[in-house]
């Protein structure tokens, strides 16, 4: 105990000594510095793949400063305080989700959001991004570790709701994030390899039953086609056919901003949205995406060191799981556009045009500082 | 992990937790390590290739439509087939000011301002872009010529040489074939779009229509180079689309013919089939109409005109027209009442030419005013006599009367492949109550019994309720298609078939309908002169206009277009049927006077020979007609 105990006591020494301004008011400077930096990357990107529209750059720059506003918001909450109301909001969440469900059987179409015109709209699975993680976080870290088979089923169940409302909507992208975020809490939480393991090696045999006795030729193609979209060049295979083309013609240098010909020329239809790394690929090469990942690769990095910091075990699986989340962000839509993966609409982080994600990013980025900042001096036993 | 006391050890935890960071540390660097490696093999590996297509020149993924499927007649005659046919195509995105272009055309070919107008209208329906739309159809030698020529003035337009649909027998099988369209927006939304992205135009009715997924096929796509003009430079990908499936139809093109001539340009329908499969052999439904018109679009004088037809030559009789059945339900009546035993063959009824509810003062008149005295069922069926009817649907009442015509297929859809089939309507007391509001009447029942009153029936369903008295109450479903890319159409929702608790009595309704031909007093014995062959058949009237209590139908009186409509019903040979026939003439007025001869020359041109004798496969079980009708 006794090590422990000067341990704190030396790390107390460092954090008086290292109380700045910027860690009075809760905001990580690193983090900080590397989000604006993608901000200011991501216009130059954005004005470019949406054929120079300032309406698209200011709207975009607007909601970059609301998540900015709403990331130092959070970063304020004392994250125990936050767990506090984690439960409630969790289950707040899956009630508007089975609200968008049922309104979108009544409304015929647009099941993603929950509109209440004048006051507010917004997308219910998106607020789920954080509390998912929260949620497993919070339950986990009042139990033991490695989590018994009971906590792991537990934990499963309530991934589990909000991901089949979500597939329901249908949108697929985000209900594999939302999958992701929960089950990195479970892995952060150091769920036992072996189960991990057995779980991969019978997932196999039972897919591979389903495919040979229970699934119709149809179905079947449909699986293929989403493994393979470039088998359906007139579906979504016409876009990967096109992002890649983007992609391949930028070279190691790219064509220069504004230079690109291939993504500006109808082709991709969602080039400012999920498609866009294929104008950043197009027009900045492969330097240009090294760059950005490089400035991914930071962000993930210092969000790993804040959870190998966090000193409640709350902050560590929260932090964890969403840092990890993040990178899932990242690895998926690259993959999907540069035809590795196949395409289930997720955004590029902070590049990507849309406002909802931008300020859910931003958001949880926050509770990232949140959990760096608001640090004990004194253990808590 | 069982601790006898739970406490957090949070060191422990902690370390834990960092040696997954370190993991997952290492994964997401071997990740991103994965992703600049496909970046590389795209951008630099592969640069040269993906270069080259955007530099000059760019990739386009197009379309090939699959090549319809051919309808052919039972004996192979083509019905329907694909024409090349040059159309004029027209690609937004490469002319400029497109508008501007339409105008250039429009002068070049002098056409006219409402022709502009549906071009435009055209143009809007375009899909994907870079799509070429066709916007004129059919181009003649001298238009191709002035396209040809004025080319530099209309940038995206191209003469392309595409498939039509093309159908060599006119008029004959548009009532049952159907014909194409062009593809509106409506049903757009509900077609695949990508196995449609090559195709414009879809089965509008008919065949056509109903086997739209098997006849169109699978669409196939080639990915090739272009140049900036969008020129094809080189395909570097090709997958071909499978063709559409090739439907052998049930019809016979002669018998069609036979039909129509058999009508001689009278209104009126004509269905002929099989008992024994189903197989619908004729389907005339007169006046007919060209569906060539319609496949590259109809003008739209020509559609009001035929629209607008006080011949009604785009209603399809057979399977849209209502028609109260009249007394060719009465077999399918009989059958009720011998299966429920509230009759048997002998049990006599005394007509003096009205039937009269008891406690009631209306009279229900037989249509021999001066009564057929006492008569049986034989009798019954052979004058057509209304008072045993009457009193027959009386004994039998409308719960089970309705009940028996439906198992006849009164009141539903009863074909197999037919498109937009109306399910005619077999009232009931619930019925009533629901549409109505109101109770039931007895003498509703009364009038029901000789197929008047609210029953309405197609002349289809009139030839299957006729097949299933042939076929002793087995169901087939009349269809057209007899194969599909040789597979045979499978009913997925059979009917059940009827099963008598005495099966002779369909011999006894039977032979009934024998006498009706060639009885001594039977009702339709003109018709069945000279026949090589017995038959069973019955007549009917289908009132138009109604008539008072007390009145009298007198054909002067009444208007061309009000008089009845004359049905007839029929099998043959009588005791191993092979063709069924139901022939509705509209205000034909005398159902054994007009429509039984159109009848008789449908079943004479398929079961005779050019000789005018049976032929050899009909006569095999058939035996002279004077002792026929005894089976079993």
């Amino acid at each position: 105990m006794k090590s422990n105990f000067d341990r704190i006591l030396s790390s107390e020494d460092v954090m008086r000594r290292r109380a700045t301004f910027l860690q009075k008011i809760h905001v990580d400077g690193p983090l900080l510095i590397l989000l604006l930096t993608l901000a200011a990357g991501s216009l130059f990107v954005l004005y470019s793949a949406s054929g120079k529209s300032w309406d698209l750059l200011i709207k975009q720059a607007t909601s970059f400063g609301i998540g900015l506003v709403s990331m130092f918001v959070i970063a304020q909450l004392e994250p125990r305080f936050m767990a506090r109301w984690v439960p409630a909001a969790y289950v707040i969440g899956v009630l508007l989700l089975v609200a968008v469900d049922v309104m979108g059987h009544n409304a015929m179409g647009a099941t993603r959001w929950i509109n209440i015109p004048g006051v507010i709209r917004f997308q219910p699975s998106e607020f789920m991004k954080i509390i998912m993680p929260a949620t497993i976080a919070w339950y986990l870290s009042k139990r033991t570790l490695p989590p018994h088979l009971k906590h792991v089923a537990v934990s499963l169940g309530l991934i589990g709701l909000p991901f089949i409302l979500i597939v329901r909507q249908p949108d697929l992208g985000t209900s594999l994030l939302i999958l992701a975020s929960g089950t990195f809490v479970l892995f952060m939480a150091g769920l036992r390899w072996r189960w991990i393991i057995s779980v991969i090696a019978a997932a196999v045999p039972v897919a591979v039953a389903m495919w040979f006795f229970f699934m119709h030729d149809y179905q079947k193609q449909r699986i293929l086609t989403f493994l393979d979209p470039e088998s359906d060049p007139l579906g979504t295979g016409w876009n990967i056919i096109q992002s890649k083309a983007a992609i391949g013609s930028g070279g190691v240098f790219g064509k220069g901003w504004l230079m690109g010909t291939q993504s500006h020329l109808d082709f991709l239809p969602e080039s400012h949205t999920d498609f866009i790394i294929a104008v950043l690929g197009e027009e900045f090469g492969l330097v240009g995406i090294c760059a950005l990942l490089l400035i991914y690769l930071l962000l993930i990095g210092r969000g790993l060191v804040i959870t190998a910091q966090a000193q409640t075990l709350y902050g560590k699986l929260l932090a964890g799981s969403l840092t990890m989340t993040f990178f899932v962000y990242v690895f998926v839509n690259i993959g999907m556009v540069s035809g590795l993966l196949p395409v289930v609409g997720v955004p590029l982080p902070f590049i990507s045009y849309g406002g909802t994600s931008l300020v859910t990013l931003l958001s949880a980025f926050g509770v990232l500082m949140s959990v760096h900042t608001h640090r004990k001096w004194i253990a808590q036993v | 992990m069982s601790q006898p006391i739970r406490l957090k050890d949070h060191e422990k935890d902690a370390r834990l937790v960092r040696s997954r960071v370190v993991v997952g540390a290492v994964a997401v660097v071997v990740l991103i390590c994965v992703l600049i490696a496909r970046l590389y093999f795209l951008q630099v590996i592969q640069y040269d290739y993906h270069s080259t297509l955007s530099e000059n020149n760019r990739v386009h993924v197009q379309p090939i439509p699959p090549s319809r499927g051919l309808i052919y007649d039972r004996n192979g005659v083509v019905i329907a087939d694909n024409r090349p046919s040059f159309s004029l195509s027209m690609t937004r995105e490469r002319s400029g000011e497109w508008t501007q272009v339409l105008d250039t055309i429009v002068q070049v070919l002098e056409l006219t301002p409402d022709d502009r107008i549906i071009f435009e209208k055209r143009m809007k329906q375009g899909r994907r872009p870079f799509e070429p739309v066709p916007i004129l159809f059919e181009l003649t030698e001298e238009q191709i010529a002035r396209i040809a020529v004025n080319q530099f003035r209309l940038p995206g337009v191209e003469v392309v040489a595409q498939l039509v649909r093309h159908y060599p027998q006119g008029e004959h099988f548009a009532h049952s074939v159907g014909y194409m369209g062009r593809i509106n927006e409506k049903e757009l939304k509900s077609l695949d779009p990508v196995n449609y992205s090559g195709t414009h135009h879809m089965g509008k009715t008919g065949i056509e229509r109903f086997y739209e997924p098997e006849l169109h096929g699978q669409v196939g796509y080639e990915e090739v180079e272009t140049n900036a003009r969008g020129r094809v430079l080189r395909v570097l990908k090709r997958t071909d689309p499978v063709p559409g499936k090739d439907i052998v139809l049930s019809l016979d093109i002669q018998l069609q013919e036979a039909a129509e001539a058999a009508l001689a340009g009278r209104r009126g329908a004509v269905v002929a089939l099989d008992p024994s499969t189903g197989e619908v052999l004729a389907m005339v439904s007169q006046p007919s109409f060209d569906p060539n018109l319609f496949v590259t679009g109809i003008s739209f004088k020509a559609y009001s005109e035929l629209r607008d037809s006080v011949d009604r030559p785009l209603f399809n009789r057979i399977l849209r027209g209502l028609y109260p059945p009249g007394s060719t339900i009465k077999p399918a009546v009989a059958i009720a009442g011998l299966d429920t035993g509230v009759i048997t063959a002998s049990t006599r009824v005394f007509d003096p030419g009205y039937y009269m509810l008891p406690n009631y003062d209306h009279k229900y008149r037989n249509w021999n005013r001066t009564g057929d005295g006492w008569v049986d069922l034989d009798t019954a069926i052979m004058r057509s006599n209304d008072t045993y009817f009457y009193d027959l649907a009386h004994k039998v009442g409308i719960d089970r009367l309705s009940a028996y015509l439906n198992k006849f297929g009164i009141g539903q859809k009863v074909s197999l492949d037919m498109f937009e089939e109306s399910p005619g309507l077999m009232p009931s007391r619930d019925w009533k109550r629901v549409t109505r509001r109101q109770a039931w009447f007895p003498g509703e029942t009364l009038i029901l019994g000789i197929g008047q009153g609210y029953m309405q029936a197609t002349p289809l369903q009139l030839a299957q309720a006729t097949a299933l008295v042939a076929n002793k109450g087995k169901w087939n479903r009349p269809h057209l298609a007899r194969t599909v890319e040789g597979q045979k159409p499978v009913d997925e929702n059979p009917m059940p078939d009827i099963v008598l608790r005495d099966p002779s009595d369909w011999t006894k309704v039977n032979h009934g309908m024998q006498q009706v031909m060639h009885g001594a007093r039977g009702t339709a014995r003109k018709a069945a002169i000279g026949a090589q062959y017995r038959i069973a058949g019955k007549s009917g009237t289908a009132q138009v206009v109604a008539i008072r209590q007390g009145e009298k139908y007198d054909r002067s009186k009444v208007q061309e277009r009000h008089r009845d409509h004359a049905l007839f019903v029929g099998f043959a040979p009588a005791d191993s049927p092979k063709i069924v026939v139901a022939v509705m003439i509209e205000n034909g007025e005398s159902g054994s006077g007009v429509a039984a001869p159109v009848v008789r020359q449908v079943m004479d041109a398929w079961l005779l020979d050019p000789q005018g004798h049976l032929k050899p496969e009909y006569a095999s079980n058939a035996q002279p007609p004077e002792t026929a009708a005894r089976e079993e």
